[in-house]
């Protein structure tokens, strides 16, 4: 008997928890859909419009972006405004400085996402760095990871919210293939097993002269192996912005080839480079 | 009772030896962390890995959480009994160690389902984790080994080294298996901590070598702390519960009166582990927002803000259930009448806080509050900062329980010493003061800058905390010498005991829910940053589904509890020989 009245009140005591978790709001929050984007068929409109998927969900910038005081209400303030009295603050020293407004605004707006500590806006900056660091996590590593041509895009975007011409490329034909996300087929291919192969999935050779490819948008690696030893080259495949060779933009090539490639296939990557002699970029 | 040294030797042979095996099906030693695919989560008749490995994770942590604890302050409680001359502790240390020894088992099992799980669910990450933490699995296998030997030593021993010098070694002997068990907490904490914020590894995961680095992660500590101290509260709720079931099945005024007090204590313990627990829970969450904001936001701001109002109901059922048991408590002593028209005063402040506590307005920030936090959100102190309100709430209501508390101790002593009213006027003062420096800490709270924010909260802590201490010194002293009043154990209301069976209920809801809050606020990553979670099950359920969930596995587990009281239980009881064979 005093057994079942125990376990009655236990179990009404469970049951209200149980029902007050039920009328709360109910959301079901899913992980960013890996977009099947075609960049290279996107036109301007269609740019902007993938912008501004980014910015609520891949990008995750609306967790900290919006009318709460985490962080400048990017969509809700008036961002022209904003961005010219940022350019224009005396303890404003980046790259945008002095050059034309639709102009200034894209290197603002990259560098804010690449390298958010460069210029921090007041009363934003994590706690004890008197705003000299952000908090902001840079978009293009981990968690969020945006490829180049995500972050052109959300670029694109703010850039039209703001109301100036939109000055970044279009997603390019041979930016394409890298920036497109691991497309969920070749991932679940098994490891590549020779390193054409793998400069082939991981399609080095649409930025570098690899394969005969003779692409530039990255730096020549033949005789790569002659520059850089082992450590070295994995350093500049998994952290590529770590080390800019003269004459190149950091933030071209992709970040997150560590979190994509197996690790067999790096080492595939490296034997071959590591051997790779100048001249001989085909082998 | 012979099968269940027999279960544990199948418990650690199926630890020890699947463990290190499986590490060794680990193929690369090293390189970055690997990209699961979704081929990589098989489904076993249709189920996936979640449900499965979130059940048995929580199940595997309930009884571990139990089996740990207790032995903590049955140690206590055998040592006061050494102390104090006083033979009725070492009895209730017994008998405490006796339930926690029937749950020993069930722990050990669900350990083992736990990892098999996860080796047949998660491979791909389990044989990362494994060669993150490389030899350390041996080390757990091994403090494994070492718990289960010292368990049964200070179990079995208990009466062979009863007084005199082998009472202490038989301490020893608990001091020893609380070392282990707590280690043994630490080093699994670790694997939890390392995947929320990963260390020892390089941004793509690639181990740097040393084992101990991965396991110092930024959170490490604070969830050993917090951990620890919710582990003391949850074991002194779960034996409340047990003894305010003996009390309620008996009749017999002896029973009654030593379930009464053991009850009692057990409620003491649970308690004396929850008044710090709210500050061990912030520095958690300040450690969480300075490893990543985005983690801290995701918590606190997002989708997963309205689970802390579900905690704030939980917590204050438990501190209002704690509460009236006291009250009720009073009626065992003459002297604890005249406390009575007291409670409610106390019961306002207690209702008050509850209710400011869970006022979601101050989770979910409005415009309004956003200005008078002066327009910025600075994002450490954001978490911190929008709770000035809850801050002052949860400091009065833990007061409000420390003054029941010391009513409660009060009603059974007079002190003697002239200066007794002097000490009562500096403890009016300290409380008083306190009172008002925790509510103007507050309101400053609310009005000032940013940066200031989290120092007002400082204040609070330190406010409740210097009663306590302040208290509890004055009255050791009071009460040197001080006549006691007897007091009537066993002299309780039957409604008084329902409040020690919320305190479990509670506890067990609040444990599945905050484990799961920090599972979650990984997001879609199994190594946050450094390896995605691409099952199917890598998106957060709505709060209704999770609710649900946690029920099935509260009931689940208290079904096993009752069934562990039971086994305790019919293991002092006796078949009477039979009468009628004695004609052959
Ligand atoms: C964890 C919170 C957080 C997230 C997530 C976040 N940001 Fe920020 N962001 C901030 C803070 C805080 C600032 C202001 C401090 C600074 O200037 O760095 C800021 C500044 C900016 C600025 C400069 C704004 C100005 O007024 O000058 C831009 C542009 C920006 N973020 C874009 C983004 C984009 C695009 C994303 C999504 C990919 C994003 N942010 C994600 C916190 C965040
Ligand atoms: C979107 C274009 C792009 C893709 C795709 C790309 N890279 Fe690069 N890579 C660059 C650029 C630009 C640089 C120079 C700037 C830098 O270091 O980030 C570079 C630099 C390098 C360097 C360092 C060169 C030096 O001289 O220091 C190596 C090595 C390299 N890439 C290897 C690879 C490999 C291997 C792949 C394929 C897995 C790859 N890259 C894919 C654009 C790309
Ligand atoms: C009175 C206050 C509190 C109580 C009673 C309490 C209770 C608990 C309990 C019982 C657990 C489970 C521990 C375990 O699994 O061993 C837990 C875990 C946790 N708590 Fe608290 N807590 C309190 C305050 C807080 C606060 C204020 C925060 C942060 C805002 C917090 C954050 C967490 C988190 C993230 C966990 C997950 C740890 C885990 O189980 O892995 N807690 N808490």
């Amino acid at each position: 008997m005093t057994f079942l009245r125990v376990t009655l009140f236990s179990l009404v005591v469970l049951l209200a928890y149980t029902l007050f978790a039920n009328i709360l709001p109910q959301v079901q929050s899913n992980p960013p859909a890996e977009e099947e984007i075609e960049p290279a068929s996107l036109d301007r409109a269609g740019q902007i419009a993938w912008g501004e998927r980014l910015f609520e969900g891949k990008g995750a910038c609306t967790l900290c972006h919006k009318n709460l005081g985490r962080a400048p209400d990017l969509l809700g303030m008036d961002l022209g405004e904003e961005l010219r009295s940022r350019i224009a603050d005396p303890a404003y020293r980046g790259a945008a400085e002095g050059l034309e407004e639709a102009e200034a605004f894209e290197v603002y707006l990259r560098e804010s996402m690449l390298d958010p500590s460069a210029y921090v806006v007041p009363g934003f900056g994590k706690k004890g760095t008197r705003d000299r660091e952000s908090p902001m996590p840079r978009a293009d590593a981990p968690p969020v990871s945006l490829t180049p041509a995500e972050i052109d895009a959300l670029i694109a975007f703010l850039q039209d919210r703001a109301g100036v011409e939109v000055t970044v490329p279009l997603p390019a034909a041979e930016t394409e293939v890298a920036a497109a996300e691991p497309v969920t087929g070749t991932a679940e291919e098994g490891p590549a097993t020779t390193a054409e192969e793998v400069i082939d999935r991981y399609a080095c050779a649409a930025c570098h002269d690899l394969l005969g490819s003779g692409a530039e948008v990255g730096p020549p690696l033949a005789g790569i192996g002659t520059r850089l030893d082992r450590e070295a080259l994995r350093r500049a495949i998994l952290d590529p912005d770590a080390e800019i060779p003269p004459g190149y933009e950091p933030g071209l090539m992709p970040t997150d080839f560590g979190e994509q490639m197996r690790a067999s296939e790096l080492e595939l990557l490296l034997d071959y480079l590591a051997g790779l002699e100048a001249g001989e970029a085909k082998p | 009772m012979r099968w269940r040294p027999l279960l544990l030797a199948l418990g650690t042979v199926a630890l020890t030896v699947a463990l290190p095996d499986l590490g060794l099906g680990a193929e690369d030693t090293g390189g970055p962390a690997p990209t699961p695919t979704a081929a990589d989560y098989p489904r076993i008749a249709g189920v996936t890995g979640r449900p499965v490995v979130w059940a048995l994770a929580q199940m595997h942590l309930f009884l571990a959480a139990f089996v740990l604890a207790v032995p903590m302050f049955v140690v206590a409680i055998e040592l006061t009994g050494v102390l104090t001359g006083d033979d009725r502790y070492d009895r209730m240390a017994h008998e405490f160690m006796k339930i926690s020894m029937a749950a020993y088992a069930f722990t050990a099992l669900t350990g083992g389902a736990l990892a098999l799980a996860l080796f047949v669910f998660y491979p791909v990450l389990m044989g990362y984790l494994l060669r993150v933490f490389d030899g350390q699995v041996l080390i757990y296998a091994l403090l494994f080994i070492l718990e289960s030997f010292f368990l049964y030593l200070y179990y079995y021993t208990w009466n062979a080294l009863r007084y005199g010098d082998r009472k202490w070694i038989h301490l020893s002997i608990g001091v020893l298996l609380n070392a282990v068990g707590t280690t043994l907490m630490f080093v699994a904490n670790s694997w939890a901590t390392f995947m929320m914020a990963p260390s020892g590894v390089d941004e793509v995961g690639t181990p740097l070598g040393s084992v101990w680095a991965a396991m110092q992660g930024p959170l490490w500590n604070p969830l050993n702390l917090h951990r620890f101290l919710a582990n003391i509260a949850y074991g002194g709720a779960i034996v409340g519960a047990y003894a305010a079931y003996r009390f309620l099945a008996t009749d017999r005024p002896e029973e009654r009166a030593h379930y009464d007090w053991m009850g009692y204590t057990a409620n003491f313990i649970a308690i004396l582990g929850f008044l710090p627990l709210p500050f061990a829970g912030y520095w958690l969450m300040a450690e969480i927002y300075a490893y990543s904001q985005q983690m801290g936001i995701t918590a606190m701001g997002g989708v997963l803000a309205w689970l802390f109002i579900i905690q704030a109901v939980l917590i204050g059922s438990i501190l209002l259930a704690a509460n009236y048991y006291l009250w009720c408590g009073l009626m065992r002593t003459e002297g604890g009448r005249r406390f009575v028209p007291w409670v409610k005063y106390i019961a306002v402040v207690l209702v008050a806080g509850f209710l400011v506590w869970v006022t979601p307005r101050t989770l979910i920030l409005t415009p309004q509050e956003v200005l008078a936090m002066g327009g910025t959100g600075h994002p450490l102190l954001g978490p911190l900062g929008i709770m000035p309100a809850k801050n002052t709430a949860v400091n009065l209501m833990l007061l409000a329980t420390f003054l029941s508390f010391q009513l409660f101790r009060r009603a059974s002593r007079t002190p003697t010493v002239p200066w007794a009213w002097i000490g009562n006027c500096v403890i009016a003062a300290l409380y008083l003061v306190a009172a008002i420096n925790i509510v103007a800490a507050g309101i400053y709270g609310y009005i000032t800058p940013t940066v200031y924010k989290v120092g007002a909260s400082v204040p609070q802590v330190v406010s409740t905390l210097s009663v306590i201490v302040f208290v509890l010194l004055i009255e050791a002293f009071m009460y040197r010498g001080a006549v006691a009043r007897p007091i009537a154990w066993g002299r309780m209301s039957s409604r008084s005991q329902y409040a020690l069976f919320v305190l479990p209920v509670a506890f067990t809801w609040l444990m599945a829910l905050m484990g799961y809050i920090r599972s979650s606020i990984r997001t879609y990553w199994h190594v946050y940053t450094i390896m995605k979670d691409r099952s199917p099950d890598a998106y957060i359920p709505t709060i209704g589904e999770v609710g649900n969930y946690i029920t099935v596995i509260t009931l689940v587990f208290m079904a096993v509890i009752v069934f562990i009281f039971w086994l305790s239980q019919i293991g002092e009881t006796r078949q009477a020989a039979p009468a009628a064979e004695t004609g052959r």
